[in-house]
Parts: structure tokens; sequence; C-alpha cells
């Protein structure tokens, strides 16, 4: 059953729960991330407003820098501003940013060691009819390889507003991953959140199994641990929205409370947020692992719900990945 | 302000002690960049005893210019000229490239927080330096310290360069000053040869910069154009520093094979030579 502790949204498995775009929480994030902090500067790469910096534009010009299509520029050069006492948030798409600049991000701002926040919105393959191009699902993999770097994927756009507001003071460098489309509100702004701590959102006395989800597909979870509930399968779902530095403590408590992980997650399978969760696992406990994400494809054009199911990461798709883990 | 006789004979003085330096130290480390270094060692002379203000008794001076070195590979002429400004011990300069120094390969802050960059990879220092200067250019305080940022021609080739010399024009940062270090060699051959550059200052003048060419070893013209700089007040400059690769030492001048690697202790013997033998002629010129 959801954890009535989290305050979550009581509406959310309703087929008229509250939708908003993860990117948009982004954005009245970085608003009053740029209020609490006069030292906060926004920098765009000529997608101002569908990378959500508009707001912040507008209520602190001055603090905003336009840099054109150089998303290599925009890396470094946040990283000369941090230099000297800012605290910048570079915002683009994330196929651009971290994608294009990621050298930009790994030495002028991971190895130079300056907190430059990196917004990369378009992430996954619900960006939708744009097409392969755009959709990002291979950016946790190449930002969790970094040291230093924090990587946020949050679940809903109040968990990114949240998230966005605690990255201006980590003092690291931080990526927040976001998503482009209208998905289900989980959180409400009672929920708690701190970066690093997972949090169990479905729970269960006598859990057979753990479905580790991040992202907007975190709903998809909570969908599918309802619908075999029915079937009479226990399971617990824990929202993984920080994936670096990670909760080993709560991984390794649902492994063991549970013996049988399926780790969920709109990204390659390969190096994203599951490996993460297995390289954790298999030095601590072992257990029967499945991975739901992109199988090493690209993406392609089509509704987001269409990709989600047509790559295997809808709820029907949970469940039999449930099913194939408790078997093993 | 035109240098006495006295000053320009103690920065050659000084950038002839800086090349013995670096032939030192690449002979102790057995690896590492020759030509450029070489090349630079008067710009580094003129910038760190003449035109940076800053204080090496305390590096984290809040007000102090920051000069940014982009193409971190000549960092030999980086640390030796910053030992003898007295950042640290000169006789540290021979654990350069070996385990647990403080003076890395390519340049690395966290090893020495004088440096305010890490770096290496080319063509990212400018967008960095773009990046202080419109930090500065927000907090009004442009006008305060200024920001120095120091290229290889090679790295030009790098669109990044472009991208960030755009957006130095789009800002007109007149706190910003780069200087190219024009020696007209890379890893591959003569930079005409391997990708054209020139027209070179008609690059940067449509770029809306202000341009200044110089001989790269004459220390009162290097001094004279970071001085022009100081009075351009409606544009970033970019100064073009005509050098001759491995200046100082005849046979590594020109010769783009000595980019890359160092004089073995022969060679080394043979450099210091020439050296010392250029010290004494300068310690007689008329001031």
């Amino acid at each position: 059953m959801l954890n009535a502790a989290l305050r979550l949204n009581s509406h959310l498995f309703d087929d008229d729960v509250e939708q908003i775009a993860i990117r948009t929480g982004f954005g009245d994030g970085l608003v009053r991330a740029g209020e609490a902090s006069p030292l906060v500067v926004v920098l765009s790469g000529d997608l101002t407003e569908s990378a959500q910096a508009l707001a912040f534009k507008k209520k602190f010009p001055d603090r905003f820098v336009e840099l054109g299509v150089a998303e290599q520029n925009m890396a470094s050069v946040a990283s000369g501003m941090a230099a000297m006492g800012k605290i910048p948030f570079i915002t683009s798409y994330a196929m651009f940013s971290p994608g294009r600049n990621w050298e930009q991000v790994r030495t002028t701002i991971a190895y130079n060691d300056r907190a430059v926040k990196i917004a990369g919105s378009h992430a996954g393959v619900s960006v939708g009819p744009d097409g392969g191009t755009h959709q990002a699902i291979e950016d946790i993999a190449i930002t969790r390889v970094i040291p230093r770097m924090m990587v946020i994927c949050p679940c809903d756009a109040i968990e990114a507003r949240k998230a966005t507001e605690a990255a201006v003071w980590t003092g690291t460098p931080v990526y927040l991953r976001l998503a482009r489309n209208k998905t289900p509100v989980m959180t409400t702004d009672d929920t708690p959140f701190e970066i690093g701590r997972a949090q169990a959102v479905w729970t269960s006395a006598a859990p057979k199994a753990g479905l580790v989800a991040t992202g907007a597909l975190v709903h998809k979870a909570l969908l599918a641990a309802k619908a075999l509930l029915d079937d009479g399968v226990d399971v617990e779902v824990l929202n993984l929205s920080t994936i670096k530095p990670l909760d080993e403590e709560s991984l390794i408590d649902l492994a063991k409370r549970t013996g049988r992980i399926v780790t969920i997650e709109e990204h390659q399978i390969r190096g994203g947020m599951g490996s993460a969760v297995a390289e954790c696992l298999a030095r601590h406990f072992p257990v029967p692992m499945e991975f739901i994400g992109v199988d090493d494809r690209f993406g392609q054009s089509g509704t987001p719900e269409q990709l989600i199911e047509y790559y295997g990461m809808g709820r029907d798709a949970i469940m039999v990945a449930v099913h194939r883990v408790l078997e093993r | 302000m035109l240098l006495t006789g006295h000053q320009r004979i103690a920065l050659e003085a000084m950038a002839n002690a800086i090349r013995q330096s670096i032939i030192e130290m690449l002979v102790s480390a057995g690896s590492g960049h020759t030509a450029g270094p070489l090349g630079m060692a008067d710009v580094f002379a003129v910038l760190y005893f003449h035109t940076l203000r800053h204080d090496p008794n305390n590096p984290a001076w809040e007000g102090r210019d920051r000069l940014i070195l982009s193409n971190g590979h000549i960092c030999p002429v980086l640390y030796a000229t910053m030992a003898h400004a007295g950042y640290f011990p000169t006789a540290e300069l021979n654990t350069l490239r070996k385990f647990g120094s403080r003076l890395q390969g390519h340049p690395h802050r966290e090893f020495l927080p004088a440096l305010e960059t890490s770096s290496g990879p080319l063509g990212e220092g400018l967008s960095q330096a773009v990046g202080m200067a419109i930090a500065d250019a927000m907090d009004k305080k442009a006008g305060e310290r200024r920001i120095y940022c120091l290229m290889s021609d090679g790295e030009l080739e790098e669109g990044q360069t472009w991208e960030a010399g755009m957006l130095a024009g789009k800002w007109a940062l007149h706190n910003l000053v780069a200087l190219i270090d024009r020696n007209n060699i890379q890893i591959d051959g003569f930079t005409e040869n391997v990708m054209p550059l020139e027209p070179l200052a008609d690059k940067w003048r449509a770029w809306k910069w202000h341009v200044l060419e110089v001989d790269g070893h004459n220390v009162a013209a290097i001094a004279a154009a970071f001085d022009e700089a100081k009075s351009v007040y409606e544009k970033p400059t970019m100064i073009i520093a005509h050098t001759i690769p491995g200046k100082g030492v005849a046979e590594f001048e020109r010769d783009f094979h000595w980019h890359g690697k160092p004089p073995d202790a022969e060679q080394g013997e043979m450099a210091l030579r020439e050296l010392r033998a250029t010290a004494q002629q300068i310690s007689s010129e008329p001031e």
C-alpha cells in the first residue's frame, strides 16, 4: 500500500490524476533557487523556454546569460563563473548537455571541482515525436561515472522543484535529469525530500520483490504494484530519485527483505540506474535481478505512451519482469 | 608605461632563468613538451614580473588578476615562472610529472591550489576566462581585476574557441585579455599545413575583439601590448604573440618535432650551456 508517512498524492491512482511536466517543476525550482541565493545564475543555449529557464530570466534578467547554440562553451563558461563564486545552472536538452558537452563537463566542471548544476531536459524516450536524436537514454551512464558528480532523476514536477532548490547547496556538480512531457504528480509539497535518500513509496509487511524505480516511471511501478497486489503478489516500490550518491543502505535493506529486485528506468539498461543498483548489491547482498529499460537500442518517433510500451517499460512489462524474477 | 632599460634587462634575465628551469625540469621528468614552454618564457616573465596584479604569498587574494592557461601542456613554463615568482620553492620543479607531485603533467588545481584552472584538453580555457569576466561584469567588478587567458595557435582549431570568442564580443568584455602563442607548429606539423588559421587577426576582429600583434620575444613590446589592453574599454583584447617554438636553444627552434618530447641529459646540458651564455650577454647589455 502507499506509504502514508510520505504524504503522497491521494489521487495518484485516479485516471484523471493531475499531470505536470517534470521540467516545469525544475523551472519553478529555479526561480526559488534564485530567490534563495543571489549567487545563482542561469545559462541558456537557445532553449530558454523549453528548457524552463524563462521564468528565471524574467525575474532575474541580470543573472541570466544567453549563449546561443553552444553547449560546450556553456559548460566551460559556467565553470569560470563558478570560479568567481557564482552558482551556475546550465540548461538545455540532456542530449546536448551533458551529451554534446560531456568532456567539458568532465574536465572544466568536475575535474576542476566547480559546483555547476547541469539541468538536462527532454531525457528519455518520452520526448516522443521529435524522435531518437533528441531522446537522451545514455545520460545517467555518462554522468554517474564522473567523480564528484551527483545525479538526480526526480519522479515528478514537485520533486524536481525540491531537487533544484536542494542542488544549490551541495557544493558539488549536480546533474538534474528532467523529462519533457506531462506525467502524473505523485508527491505533494509535504512529501519529504533529501538528496541521497531513497523512499519506499509502496510498502508491504512481507514483500516478495523490491521494485526500484527512478523518474516518471515510478508511477508505472506503482501501477504495477497495485495490480500485482490484486494478483496476490506483495511487492515494495522504492523511488530512487538520487542515483548518485546511491542510497546503499536502503537498497541492501530492500534486497535482504525481498530477495528479488527489479529496476525500472527510462534509460539504456547498460550503465544506467539498474547497473548502479547491481554494482551495489553484487558487492553487498547479491539477489536475482531484472532490468526494465531500453535494451541496447535507439529511440524513435511516437507518442510517449506508445514508446514506453514499445520499449517494454509500461505497467504490464514491469509485472512480467516481477513474475520472471520470482521464478528464478 | 614604457619599460626602463633596467626593467627590460631584468625581464630578459628572468625569461632566461625560466628557460633554464624548463630544461632542467624536462630532463628530470623524462617526458613533456619542450618547444611551447621555451617559446612562451618571455610572455610569462612579463606577465608575472610586470603585468599581473598578484601576491605569491597570498594566492587566494580575491582582488588578484586571474591567469588562465588554456593549453595546459606548456605548464613547465607556468610552473617555472610561478616558482621564480615565489609561489613554491624552485627545488620542487624537478618533481614535474612524478607520482605525488603538485606539478602534474597537465595542471591540476586540486594538487596545486594556486592554479586558477586545471587544463589540458584544448580549446576550453577561453570559455572559462569568458565566464570569469562575465561574472565580474555582472558584479560590477570589471574595473577591479582583469582576466588573462593564454592559448596556443593549434588549439584554435577547436570549435569551442570560436563559441567563446563570439560570446566575449557580444558582452564587450573589456576586462578580458587573451594571448595566442602564434608559434606556427602543432603535433602533426606546421599549423598552416595541418589546418590554416590565417587570416587570424581578421577572424578575431570579426568577433568584435581589439587585436594586437607583437613580437613574442620582445619583452618591451609584450609589456606595451598588455598595457594598451588596459586602455581599451569597449572590447576584449586579443594579443597575437609571434613566437619561435623552442626559443633560446638554437637546435630546438622552429622544429615541430620538439613539440611533445623532452631533451635527454646530453641535449639538456647543451641547451643549458647556450642559455647560460645568453644570460652572460643579457647581464652585460647597456641599460
